[in-house]
């Protein structure tokens, strides 16, 4: 169980420690650099079944790297990642993805229904066209995000939060068990925001794990079951209540002042 | 003269000027639909410039070809032979730009413009060689450069419209993976989609409409079949499905005029009057298309303008104000002032002007969260735009 090791300095609460069932995610010995620089650095993590996490850290502390080297996205220096029990490439169908909205073209010639629609690409398959039973599908995702009137629209033509709830319903579409999701709540409008909470709490509800990188150390305790403290590895992980503690925020800022303070000021 | 010179081209046009021009422009056209087709993604996926690299670097390919048919001893020059050369010395480009950017900090720009200049710099060099070594059939190798659609025989041309078929339905085949490819490639990937490899098909069909479009349009422009018609369509439309059948369109009936013209004035190189053709469709797309075209847009940005000064003259006038020059010239056009003062139907305007105003402000006072919900708030009229519970309550609250 060379998994359930842990980087010194990192605390685990006890009953993460032995999983019952295959974890939903398995990151061992990861370390990713670009141009020989490591950005993350012998990460071990080892994620509890169900539940919302947050994924906290100063700028540059590697959070989307975390995410992306996850996800394949970026190559790996060593490591490895697992999902439910499997090498993370062999579990595709159980695996759904919110980018960060500024990573696409919005002026691209598709509409809010199509974008959603391309969650259901995975369950399509090799050159079938998209069916009416996925389409409802996918209106259904967008209806969840309280964006069903914008179906027929040109994603250019909606707003920023909008998007980001476009984003949000095309992962749900995707109908995964494991979702990582890029900063959904960053810079978006109040009814965004409680659309992307109700959604969080809705696949928590159903048992579904949510991996999130988060920036707002104000709302991690209210949004979220268990974070994971990290800058280029990880400095802590456990339950929201046991890790989100000035101590462990301080090593995790390092020197910087803790936004927490500055925020709640 | 004028008349007969338009006989001429209808006859072309309609296919009726003989067998041979008919295949040429027939075959013309098919290369702009694939080029339309396949370029609508390459744009799309930001790949473009790519593809220019590519067919600058076919050159030195087809003059290695020629000599090694040239010392293999085949007669005069073999064209699938020199096509073969053209596709191995196009791929190598592509490789040698793919390697630059993967292992070195240049960026594609830098590669690409690297790699295009010295692969046809290699290509020309090459090019005076053989004309040096005086060999047979070297005098069509320059046709590569600049086209010219007389050379197509009837053979090629249908080479072409059965390649072009094939271009175009791969493309219809795989609309789904290289759509969810060109917009998002990361969620493509994180879904399964083998993102390098559809990259790899989409470069390999810029390829076969390159290397298609040699002869016809030469290795310099044949970039602007795959990327001009595509550009264009995107000022019609907003759907993805609409704006590849709208890019084949434009790029067949470039084709087809270009050929028909070219035929007309055979002194001019093909491919630069294809590509002219293309071009002024282009200019006409991005001048006068309704949804994005300039005049539309300039056209909705001064009605815009216009309906906010009529209605701040409206109020100034409803205060007992006065509207003086322009403005109260067209005011009293729209019939809403005679004299110097309101009419009846100015003043219902004025009122209806007004209303909309209060009411749009208190709905931005009361909720401004809901704003950005509404694409066109405070320009709209309300009723219009909010349901008409929302405007009674807003109504309700105004009057308080």
């Amino acid at each position: 169980m060379q998994y359930l090791w842990r980087t010194p300095g990192s605390r685990t609460t006890p009953e993460e420690a032995s999983p019952i069932s295959p974890s939903p995610l398995v990151i061992r010995d990861l370390t990713v650099a670009y141009h020989r620089k490591p950005v993350l650095w012998n990460v071990d993590y080892v994620a509890p079944p169900g539940g919302l996490i947050a994924v906290v850290g100063p700028n540059g502390a590697g959070k989307s790297t975390l995410i992306k080297a996850c996800l394949g996205l970026v190559p790996k220096v060593s490591g490895s990642v697992e999902a439910f029990g499997r090498p993370i490439d062999k579990q595709r169908r159980l695996i759904g993805y919110v980018p960060q909205r500024e990573s696409v073209d919005w002026d691209f010639p598709v509409s809010a229904l199509d974008v959603v629609a391309m969650g259901r690409y995975g369950k399509i398959g090799w050159f079938r066209p998209v069916s009416r039973a996925h389409k409802e599908a996918a209106l259904h995702a967008l209806e969840r995000v309280g964006m069903a009137d914008f179906a027929k629209r040109q994603i250019g033509q909606l707003s920023g939060g909008q998007q980001q709830r476009v984003f949000l319903a095309r992962a749900l579409a995707q109908e995964a068990q494991l979702y990582f999701m890029d900063e959904p709540f960053a810079g978006v409008d109040a009814a965004t925001e409680r659309a992307v909470l109700h959604v969080l709490r809705d696949l928590d509800a159903a048992g579904r794990t949510v991996i999130c990188v988060h920036h707002d150390l104000q709302t991690v305790a209210d949004y979220f079951d268990h974070v994971l403290l990290m800058n280029t590895r990880v400095v802590a992980h456990g339950t929201v209540s046991r890790t989100l503690t000035p101590e462990l925020l301080a090593r995790t800022y390092g020197g910087q002042p803790v936004p927490f303070t500055e925020a709640a000021r | 003269m004028i008349p007969a010179i338009m006989d001429e081209a209808w006859r072309i046009l309609t296919f009726q000027a003989g067998f041979n021009s008919a295949v040429v422009v027939a075959g013309t056209a098919a290369l702009g639909l694939a080029g339309g087709t396949v370029g609508t993604f390459l744009l799309l996926r930001r790949r473009a410039l790519v593809s220019d690299a590519l067919s600058h670097a076919t050159l030195p390919g087809i003059a290695i070809a020629f000599l090694i048919g040239a010392a293999l001893g085949l007669p005069g020059r073999s064209l699938p032979l020199l096509l073969a050369g053209a596709v191995a010395s196009g791929v190598l480009g592509l490789l040698t730009i793919q390697a630059l950017v993967r292992h070195t900090r240049l960026t594609e720009d830098a590669a690409i413009g690297a790699v295009l200049s010295v692969f046809f710099g290699l290509g020309i060099v090459l090019l005076s060689l053989i004309q040096n070594l005086e060999l047979g059939g070297q005098a069509g190798l320059k046709t590569f450069i600049l086209g010219q659609t007389a050379a197509m025989a009837q053979g090629e041309a249908v080479g072409i419209g059965l390649l072009a078929a094939a271009a175009a339905a791969a493309v219809a085949l795989l609309f789904k993976e290289l759509r969810v490819l060109a917009f998002d490639p990361g969620f493509a990937a994180v879904q399964g989609w083998p993102v390098a490899r559809l990259d790899l098909l989409l470069m390999g069909l810029a390829a076969l409409v390159t290397v298609i479009g040699l002869q016809t349009v030469g290795l310099i422009l044949v970039v602007a079949l795959l990327i001009v018609p595509p550009a264009a369509a995107r000022f019609w439309t907003d759907r993805l499905s609409t704006l590849t059948v709208v890019a084949a369109l434009i790029g067949a009936l470039s084709g087809w005029l270009g050929a028909t013209l070219s035929a007309l004035l055979p002194k001019l190189p093909a491919g630069a009057v294809i590509v002219l053709v293309a071009g002024a469709i282009f200019l006409v797309s991005f001048l006068f298309a309704p949804a994005r075209g300039l005049v539309a847009v300039a056209l909705r940005q001064a009605r815009l303008r216009l309906d906010f000064a009529e209605r701040r003259a409206l109020s100034v006038l409803l205060g007992g104000g006065s509207v003086k020059g322009m403005l109260g010239a067209w005011l009293g056009l729209r019939g809403f002032v005679r004299t110097g003062t309101l009419t009846e139907r100015g003043r219902e305007a004025a009122r209806a002007a007004e209303r909309n105003r209060r009411l749009w402000d208190r709905f931005l006072t009361d909720y401004p969260t809901l704003i950005p919900a509404h694409v066109n708030w405070g320009v709209d009229p309300i009723d219009d735009v909010l349901p008409v519970d929302m405007v009674r309550m807003l109504e309700e609250r105004g009057a308080s």
